[in-house]
This record gives C-alpha cells, sequence and structure tokens, in this order.
C-alpha cells in the first residue's frame, strides 16, 4: 500500500521532566505532545492551531527530530525517522525545513544575508563560491528581495524582508517539507498578506508541503487545506477547512471560532466566552482535558477521556459529545 | 458648551536624534467625549502609542519632546504642567493599561498591595481601607477568591489573571479616562476575549471614557464607538467605527482592511497587499506620506501633503482623491 501521507505521526509523546531538589529527582512531566497521531498529505498545507502552551511548535520540533521524541513514531516517507543513523538523517534534513517566527531571533546578525541564504548550500551541496552566488541571487528574487543587497546585514531588512530571508534560506535545498512556526505572526497585516501569497506561491512553484503552525485562525483558515486543532498536548480535532469552520465539532474548536475579534461590524458569530484559562501540561485534569472549562460538559466527560476518533465522514473529533 | 473630557490638537510628538528632530506623531487632533471608547488604529512606528504616552506625559521619560500642539484635559492643558502636578492625575483621572502585564506589575509585591499603593497615595486610604478597597477592585474584574488572590504575587498568577489585576489597578481611583496600549495583544484569544467582554461591561457600569490603542482591526470593531487609524505618525483617517469599516475612504483604511484574510468567504486566493514597506519615521516620502505604497497616488499626492478633509458622510479622510477608492465590502 502506498502511503497516504508525506509525513506522519503516530501515537507521538513528547514529555518535558520536572526536576527538583538536589539529585534532580524527577518529579512530574510536562507532556507538551500526549499521544497525537496525524498526517500532512504530499502538497497539502496542513494547519495547526491552538493556543500558547498547547503543544503546536514542540510538535512541529519533534515531526522535524528538532527534539527528539519521549515516545511514538514520525514517519516520513514511510521511514521512521527517529530509527535513522546519523547519516541518514543528514540526507533527510535536506527534505525538511522550518520557518520559524522571528527573523530576528533566527538569522545570525554578524552574517550578510548572502551567507546566511548561501549556508545550506554550502553544509549540504558540493557547489563552488561562484555556484553558490548564482544560486543566492536566484533565490532571493524567487522571495521577492532585491539581489543586489545580499552583501548586508539582517539589520539592514525590515521584518518582511527579513521573514523572506528566513524563508530563502529553508527553500535553498529545495525540501519537500516545511514547517512554518508562527511565520507571519510577528509580521504587521499590511506586511503579513505579502509574505502569505509568497509562501502560497512558492508551493505551487515548488511542490512544497506545509505543517502551517499559528494561533492567528484567519490566517490559517486561508492557507491551509485541512486544520488540526490543539488542546493541552492533545489534538482534539482535525477536518478539512472548509468544514471545520463552517460547522466545527469539537466544542473547544467551537469557542476559538467565536473568540476572534472579527474587523467588520455585522454578521459575526456569537460568542460563547469561556470560564478560566488553560490548566498547566504537568498536570492535566481528568478525563477529558477540555471538560472544566466546557460548556456542554457532562459527567461521562469528566472520567472517561474521549479518543480522536471519526465522527464525521473524513472529519475526527476526540469528544464524547460532538456538536452537530 | 462644556469641555470635552479630552481634546488634542496638533501634537506633535519626536525625538532628538543625530539625525535631528524625528517627529513620531505628527499634528494629531483626536477627541475623546465622556463614556466614549476611542480606537486609535495603526500598525508598528505609527505612532499611536507615542501619542499615548505624550497624552500621560510619560514620554517625558521616554526621551520624547512634545514638540507643538495642545493636549487639554476638561480643557486643562497637560503639555505645560509640571511633572509633580501630572502625578496627581496619572493613576488618579487617567490611567493607563500596558501590553505586558508581566512587566506592568513589580514582581517583590503582592497584587493587593500594588492596587492598595494607588489608593493610599491618590486617596489617602489607610492601609486597612485601601487594602479592601483593592479586594473589591479584584472582584469587580472577576477574579475568583479575590481575598487569597490579593495575597499572592504576580507570578502566582497567569497571564490573563495579571492583566486583569493590572485593569483593577488602573480603576482603583475611579478614573475618568483609561489609556489602553494594546491591552489583549500578549494574550492567547479565548483569554482575549473575556478581557474585552470585561472592559466593555466596566465601560458600561462604569461610564468610563476609554483611549485604545491596537494593531488589531477586529479588536476596534469590536470595541470603538470611534475609530483613528494612524499611519507613520499621522492620523489618516477617523470618523465612528460604521464609517471607518462600512464607508472607508482613505485607501490605507481600504487596504488594511482588504489584506486580512477572513473568516468566511474565498480561501486560498492571492491576497490583497499594500506594496511595499513602513517607511521608517526618518525618512518619510514627500507630499501624502502614503504616496509610495497607493495604487491611486497621483501627481498632487507627491507634491502635497493632503490634511484630514471632511468626507461626503461627514467623517475625516486625509487623501487627496475626489471620488474615493473602490470600496468593496464583503
Amino acid at each position: 500500500m502506498s502511503e497516504p501521507y508525506l509525513i506522519e505521526a503516530r501515537h507521538l509523546k513528547k514529555y518535558f521532566p520536572i526536576k527538583r531538589g538536589l539529585f534532580s529527582r524527577v518529579v512530574g512531566n510536562v507532556k507538551a505532545v500526549d499521544d497525537v497521531s496525524f498526517g500532512v498529505r504530499p502538497g497539502e498545507t496542513f494547519g495547526l492551531v491552538g493556543e500558547s502552551g498547547c503543544g503546536k511548535s514542540t510538535l512541529g520540533r519533534v515531526m522535524l527530530n528538532l527534539k527528539r521524541a519521549t515516545d511514538g513514531e514520525v514517519r516520513f516517507e514511510g521511514r521512521d525517522i527517529q530509527r535513522l543513523g546519523s547519516g541518514e538523517l543528514r540526507g533527510l534534513r535536506e527534505e525538511m525545513q522550518i520557518i520559524f517566527q522571528d527573523p530576528m531571533g533566527s538569522l545570525n546578525p554578524r552574517f550578510l544575508v548572502k551567507d546566511l541564504i548561501g549556508e545550506p548550500l554550502r553544509l549540504h551541496r558540493k557547489m563552488s563560491a561562484s555556484e553558490i552566488d548564482d544560486r543566492v541571487v536566484q533565490l532571493m528574487e524567487l522571495v521577492g528581495l532585491d539581489a543586489t543587497r545580499r552583501n548586508r546585514y539582517p539589520h539592514e531588512f525590515s521584518g518582511g524582508q527579513r521573514q523572506r530571508i528566513g524563508i530563502a534560506r529553508a527553500i535553498a535545498l529545495e525540501p519537500k517539507f516545511i514547517v512554518a512556526d508562527e511565520a507571519v505572526s510577528a509580521l504587521d497585516v499590511s506586511v503579513q498578506s505579502q509574505v502569505l501569497n509568497l509562501l502560497m506561491k512558492l508551493q505551487q512553484e515548488l511542490g512544497l508541503t506545509y505543517l502551517f503552525i499559528a494561533h492567528g485562525l484567519n490566517v490559517v483558515r486561508h492557507i491551509s487545506n485541512r486544520v488540526g486543532v490543539m488542546y493541552l498536548g492533545k489534538i482534539v480535532e482535525v477536518a478539512s477547512t472548509d468544514e471545520l469552520f463552517a460547522k466545527p465539532l469539537h466544542p473547544y474548536t467551537a469557542v476559538l471560532l467565536s473568540a476572534i475579534p472579527q474587523p467588520r461590524l455585522r454578521g459575526k458569530r456569537e460568542r460563547i466566552i469561556l470560564q478560566g484559562e488553560v490548566p498547566s501540561p504537568a498536570n492535566p485534569p481528568s478525563g477529558c482535558r477540555f471538560h472544566p472549562r466546557c460548556p456542554f460538559a457532562k459527567e461521562r466527560c469528566r472520567v472517561e477521556e474521549p479518543a480522536l476518533v471519526e465522527a464525521a465522514p473524513g472529519r475526527q473529533a476526540a469528544c464524547h459529545f460532538p456538536l452537530f | 458648551m462644556a469641555p470635552k473630557l479630552l481634546e488634542i490638537k496638533d501634537l506633535t510628538v519626536g525625538f532628538l536624534t543625530d539625525k535631528g528632530f524625528v517627529k513620531a506623531a505628527d499634528r494629531v487632533s483626536l477627541s475623546l467625549e465622556k463614556g466614549q471608547t476611542l480606537c486609535v488604529v495603526g500598525e508598528s512606528g505609527s505612532g499611536k502609542s507615542v501619542t499615548s504616552l505624550a497624552v500621560m506625559r510619560l514620554i517625558d521619560y521616554a526621551g520624547g519632546v512634545i514638540a507643538e500642539g495642545e493636549i487639554k484635559f476638561h480643557g486643562d492643558e497637560l503639555t505645560n504642567k509640571p511633572q509633580d502636578e501630572m502625578m496627581r492625575i496619572r493613576g488618579n483621572r487617567i490611567s493607563m493599561v500596558f501590553q505586558d502585564p508581566m512587566s506592568a506589575l513589580n514582581p517583590v509585591f503582592t497584587v493587593g498591595d500594588q492596587i492598595a499603593e494607588t489608593l493610599r497615595i491618590h486617596k489617602q486610604m489607610n492601609a486597612r481601607e485601601a487594602w479592601n478597597k483593592a479586594v473589591d477592585m479584584l472582584r469587580l474584574v472577576g477574579i475568583p477568591d479575590p481575598e487569597v488572590r490579593a495575597g499572592q504575587y504576580p507570578h502566582e498568577l497567569s497571564g490573563g489573571m495579571c492583566q486583569r489585576v493590572v485593569i483593577a489597578m488602573a480603576l482603583a481611583c475611579d478614573p475618568e479616562l483609561i489609556i489602553a496600549d494594546e491591552p489583549t495583544t500578549a494574550l492567547d484569544v479565548t483569554v482575549q476575549a473575556q478581557i474585552l467582554e470585561l472592559l466593555q461591561k466596566l465601560k458600561r457600569e462604569l461610564k468610563t471614557s476609554i483611549l485604545l490603542i491596537t494593531h488589531d482591526m477586529g479588536v476596534a470593531a469590536e470595541m470603538a464607538d470611534r475609530i483613528a487609524v494612524m499611519y507613520a505618525g499621522a492620523i489618516v483617517e477617523e470618523g465612528t467605527a460604521e464609517e471607518i469599516f462600512e464607508r472607508p475612504r482613505h485607501p490605507y483604511t481600504l487596504g488594511l482592511l482588504q489584506s486580512i484574510p477572513g473568516l468566511t468567504g474565498e480561501r486560498g486566493t492571492t491576497l490583497y497587499t499594500i506594496r511595499g514597506g513602513i517607511p521608517g519615521i526618518g525618512d518619510l516620502p514627500a507630499g501624502c506620506r502614503f504616496n509610495p505604497r497607493c495604487p491611486h497616488a497621483k501627481e498632487r499626492c507627491f507634491r502635497e501633503e493632503p490634511p484630514l478633509l471632511p468626507t461626503p458622510d461627514g467623517h475625516r479622510s486625509a487623501c487627496w482623491l475626489e471620488s474615493g477608492p473602490e470600496v468593496k465590502t464583503s
């Protein structure tokens, strides 16, 4: 059987131990990612949304093996990447890249832009200096940067342009898969749409597959084919973007959608105001993790944890009482 | 006619740099009536925070200079008041809510003490009265178990709770005006929804006027009676929330509204973009400051800077365009 997914997580867990005392005794675990299974199809954009601390960024990093999973598998084109040797893994690094949120924090301020974009080529490809320079020019043009400015430092560029440098670095080795971790969240609105357009254009031209991690739901809706919603280390709902936004099945998804302030005065969703805040992932509630805040929680939700199951054709939700 | 609660006229605020005097806010005029919420919307570098700091005269401590203009609070001029008089106004009659609640609170005092301090200073309450009022304030802003919470330190509270504490502190002396500078930007959407709801409730019940600074058009739509859109140091459009959202006239306002992907409608299409980037305040173009990015710029726009002109429906837009840009509202 051919793999339906380019990259897939199977029962993936990432725990961070909490250490206390003189001998750093492990007293508990922060369950940042707790038994998550999902896959990203070739050529699609899978949006991953959730509030801070829900584990979405950790999940993205574990998918790239930038953080080692506590348990579970990540399969890239059918191979479990955690079982690969360092040589094989190095080969795989060319195929999977990441774009970070803060372009200033992820670009070395002492590097010239041409060295920043050329660095992956120097490390992974046997290319001469002039070949690298040609490729840097080509990449800068591809992401909409003025290639004559390649002998400058990142601080001489604006926020949006720096994010373009980060994107050029990420696509330099022609990867198949890119994790975009809050790639447009730090940008001003008028610049954000430019970078979103660029990401969509590159996807078409280069056949990229994205895992698009963000907390801004309107942005995720615009760019994603399918969306996964995370809450406290779990994926609570997966659906095609249109279905998810038209009719959320999980109460948390419904709350999240209703909470976004819309830039218009008419035709708003009715707002559901949640009580309380996201509990600590070190000590998640019993049963369904959302039950203390859920407006529809019943007794069963307190004791039994719902699994992520097919709740409607092509849609998964982890809820005992999905909203139909 | 009674003077307005807050009236800012031709306010120019800037910083002395090695390149000379750089204007961060350029002839800004705004007014706010009692019980109203005025949102100042803009992207980074638009001058919205500088304007709010100038009203509080905190700009003096940030190295800024008020070069020109008036700030009248109940008709009383604030720009030339000595700081010791401003201290009697700040936190008492005008108070401020900042973006990051964790850095607005002092980590070594309990939250109750911090609220009580404001009351002891401005209302001459004794320690016990002030503490009791602090607990009442925490209850008012929806903090559960206020008696217990008052004795806790900021690190023991979540971000959303801390922002409620900051709001409680801002409200403690029953101010006439609250300046909230990106009060929900650091918070998650579900917590943001709670805080916006709280601000609206307080506005309804206490009739406090709010000057809300935000970059989020969604938050503005939620909260504002009136909106002023700022770009690169100047107000480019000003009107009621309805006028700004339904009949925007300035190409920047329109571009901003069109470049936000919606929660309904088409997806995956090429988004509308405003070309180029935000200019630095030190190197503004001649003429209209938006001209390098404007799709409608004409010869006059490169020559002459447009003042805020009345539009057909009576709001104001700083644009030479006669007919207004093509308006597509979804």
